[in-house]
């Protein structure tokens, strides 16, 4: 990892609850703690994955990320471009567009988030328009442009989306959400809805275009073998706390969190001769309405002691670049997977 | 052969078609494979490719205008003197009293999405036992008992109180596993599991995969587990039945499909996924293009607009059959067109 890499993206202490109401007066009788102090930071050019569970947190973060939802607490720091230090978080509202166009989403469904009665000019182009960005044949040259660059014919430019497979138009989503050069891509499951074979070419795709133009990803995904393709970086969430950051070398190889090792042992792998003796996690993932006490995790965790029942574990750098929510995380060896 | 090797389920050459105003689906076309008992049969393919419809036209219940076209569906059923028999259940009438029978009796099915497979109007409970019942002579009372012991052997915490809830108050994981026991009601010989975790998280899918593990060993269920997952395959299937565009292109043992495969597309598959082994931040190979649209299935080898090693001339003139490569691998490919028998 290069260690000179800038900084793009700082989150600390994010915290995003969603009331729950009841009765007559909607009075506020709990909260669903989505996320729950989440701290990280990514560097130019690096992806950071956010793995986890369903439930996790994982889409509130993002979206937090992007001010798409106000977070309840914490920061949001991100580096413009003319290197000025601004808090998403709480800046004002009227001055979030010039913001967004350095910080873009894919989503998921490649289906749902293109309109239907738009031409791939008029999608892809739109981003363009709405920041007055070029002359309507300036718009058309950045388009075409961004066809090649995704790898798409440029004479598509008058079709609409319902002409397109899965995989072409996710890449329509990405010429889209580059359409105006941002800095940082958060894709939130950008490949769960494709199919295998076409999921590998969406991915090497982010790849290259990370390669030829600095992109910074935050990788949302719950897939650990995508994952491990596109990370340099990866980050584990349970019920809406991180509890490991690491390398992804690192936290695939050694994971010093008993969660990251349950989670890495039931991924299945594709050779029969490694049929393995599965780590099987009993129990269901926590309520986020009302979790556990102490250690979230402490419920379904095989080296529990005392102490996780009580005491909430905080996220500490245990081994240089490598943050670990767990009191046992300095004495336990855990097992990951080889290569 | 000995009763013990003979397939408890045998298609052959099955084709299932959606005749429609636009224009044909050829859903499954030709597909042959063998059942064993005790064994897991894994059929994998991307989206499309006729899995589900395969299962379904196994239980008879393709949809409308689905039709089973041609082909045969042997099922071996063992009388009460111990003698078996076999049936096609392709020569039976779909609503007819024998097949219900078979349906949710020797064979059970569990999908994908339980949610929409239980009523909101009733309890799980009522309805397990509601399936119970349709096969068996029992109670109320010893058809709840049975329940509630099937649902302990799912492993569902509490079952005596869980019965009495509803599908929606249940977890995707014990939604899942209520749907194995309802499935388990009729002690079948055969569970079609057709995409059983693909909506699960990689950790509860592991446990269901485990509990689909345990009930073959203690009760000799033969599985057919279809998915279009290469992972779930590797860690469950002890034969393996790959499909492309409503055909089968490979069939092998597990060890032979990962290791040995012979097929281009399940070759160009298995490069093409994402491993948990791989090196971090390693591009994949790919499959050029993407799947064909049904209606618009390319003539000769289906496969050939994507496959690397199509011979023009050949590949799309003529459509490769289904042959015996050695004692366990068969493949449909003229790439071994010209081998020694
Ligand atoms: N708008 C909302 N109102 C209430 N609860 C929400 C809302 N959005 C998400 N949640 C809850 O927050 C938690 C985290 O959800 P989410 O961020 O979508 O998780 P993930 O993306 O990891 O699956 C879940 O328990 C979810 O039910
Ligand atoms: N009810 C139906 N009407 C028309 N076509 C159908 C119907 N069900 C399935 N098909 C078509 O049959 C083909 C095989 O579908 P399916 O067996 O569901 O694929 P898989 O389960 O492998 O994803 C697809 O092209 C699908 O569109
Ligand atoms: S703090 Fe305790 S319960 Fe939590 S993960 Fe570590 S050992 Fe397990
Ligand atoms: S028959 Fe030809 S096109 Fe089809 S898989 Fe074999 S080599 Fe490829
Ligand atoms: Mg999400
Ligand atoms: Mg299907």
């Amino acid at each position: 990892m290069n260690e000179t890499r800038q900084t793009l993206l700082e989150v600390r202490g994010l915290k995003k609850y969603f009331p729950i109401r009841k009765g007559l007066l909607r009075r506020v009788v709990g909260n669903v703690r989505a996320v729950d102090d989440v701290n990280f930071t990514i560097r130019r050019g690096e992806t950071l994955s956010l793995v986890g569970e369903s439930g996790c947190g994982k889409t509130t973060t993002s979206r937090c990320i992007l001010r798409a939802l106000t977070p309840t607490a914490g920061d949001v720091n991100f580096l413009t471009e003319k290197q000025r230090v601004v808090n998403i978080a709480t800046v004002p509202k009227s001055q979030l567009r010039p913001l967004r166009r350095q910080m873009q989403m894919i989503f998921q469904d490649p289906y749902s988030s293109l309109n239907p009665r738009m031409t791939l000019l008029d999608i892809i182009g739109e981003p363009l328009l709405v920041n007055g960005v070029g002359t309507a044949s300036d718009r058309r040259d950045r388009v075409e442009e961004l066809l090649k660059l995704v790898g798409l014919p440029p004479e598509f430019m008058s079709r609409y989306p319902h002409a397109f497979s899965g995989g072409q138009r996710q890449r329509i989503g990405i010429a889209r959400a580059l359409a105006l050069e941002p800095a940082l891509i958060v894709a939130d499951e950008p490949v769960s809805a494709l199919d295998v074979s076409v999921q590998a070419q969406i991915i090497n795709l982010m790849l290259e275009l990370q390669e030829e133009m600095g992109l910074s990803y935050l990788f949302v995904a719950h897939d650990l073998s995508v994952v491990k393709h596109v990370s340099d970086r990866v980050a584990v969430m349970y019920v809406g706390k991180i509890v490991e950051i690491a390398g992804t070398e690192d936290i695939f190889q050694q994971p010093m969190h008993p969660y990251t090792e349950a989670l890495l042992s039931a991924v299945p792998k594709p050779d029969p001769r490694l049929r393995s003796q599965r780590i099987i996690l009993e129990g269901e993932v926590a309520d986020p309405a009302s979790p556990p006490s102490g250690c979230y995790f402490h419920p379904r965790c095989k080296h529990v002691i005392d102490r996780c029942r009580t005491e909430s574990p905080v996220l500490e750098e245990v081994q240089p670049d490598r943050f670990v929510s767990c009191h046992r995380a300095r004495e336990l060896t855990l097992a990951g997977v080889q290569e | 052969m000995s009763q013990q090797n003979a397939p408890i389920l045998s298609v052959e050459n099955l084709h299932t078609y959606f005749r429609q105003d636009e224009g044909v689906v050829r859903a499954v076309e030709g597909a042959s494979f063998d059942l064993y008992p005790g064994q897991t049969l894994g059929i994998v393919g991307e989206s499309g490719c006729g899995k589900s419809v395969t299962a379904r036209s196994i239980l008879r219940i393709v949809e409308e205008p689905g039709k089973i076209e041609q082909g045969n569906i042997w099922l071996r059923t063992s009388g009460s003197n111990g003698s078996s028999q076999r049936v096609d259940l392709t020569t039976l009438d779909a609503d007819s009293q024998a097949m219900r029978d078979i349906r949710g009796g020797e064979i059970a099915l569990i999908f994908q999405e339980p949610m929409t497979s239980f009523s909101a109007f009733h309890t799980v409970g009522n309805q397990i036992i509601e399936a119970i019942r349709l096969h068996q002579k029992l109670s109320p009372k010893e058809a709840r008992e049975k329940a509630i012991d099937l649902l302990r052997q799912v492993g569902i915490p509490k079952p005596e109180r869980r019965i009495d809830e509803y599908a929606f108050q249940l977890s995707g994981g014990l939604r899942q596993r209520v749907m194995i026991a309802m499935a388990l009601s009729s002690d079948p010989k055969i569970l079609i599991a057709d995409e059983p975790t693909t909506a699960l998280d990689v950790t509860t899918q592991a446990q269901i995969l485990d509990l689909l593990r345990q009930l073959q060993e203690e009760k000799g269920v033969s599985i057919i587990l279809i998915t279009h997952d290469m992972g779930v395959i590797a860690e469950m299937a002890d034969a393996v039945v790959v499909m492309y565009l409503g055909q089968v292109v490979e069939e092998g043992p597990v060890d032979d499909i990962f290791h040995n495969p012979k097929h281009p597309y399940t070759r160009s598959l298995l490069k093409s996924i994402p491993s948990i082994l791989a090196k971090p931040r390693t591009k994949l190979a790919t499959i050029t293009g993407s799947i064909p649209h049904p209606y618009n299935r390319p003539a000769g080898c289906s496969f050939h607009p994507r496959c690397p090693d199509f011979m023009p001339g050949r590949c799309d003139v003529a459509e490769p059959k289904l042959q015996k490569l050695n004692e366990r691998q068969v493949v449909s490919c003229f790439l071994y067109d010209n081998l020694p028998e």
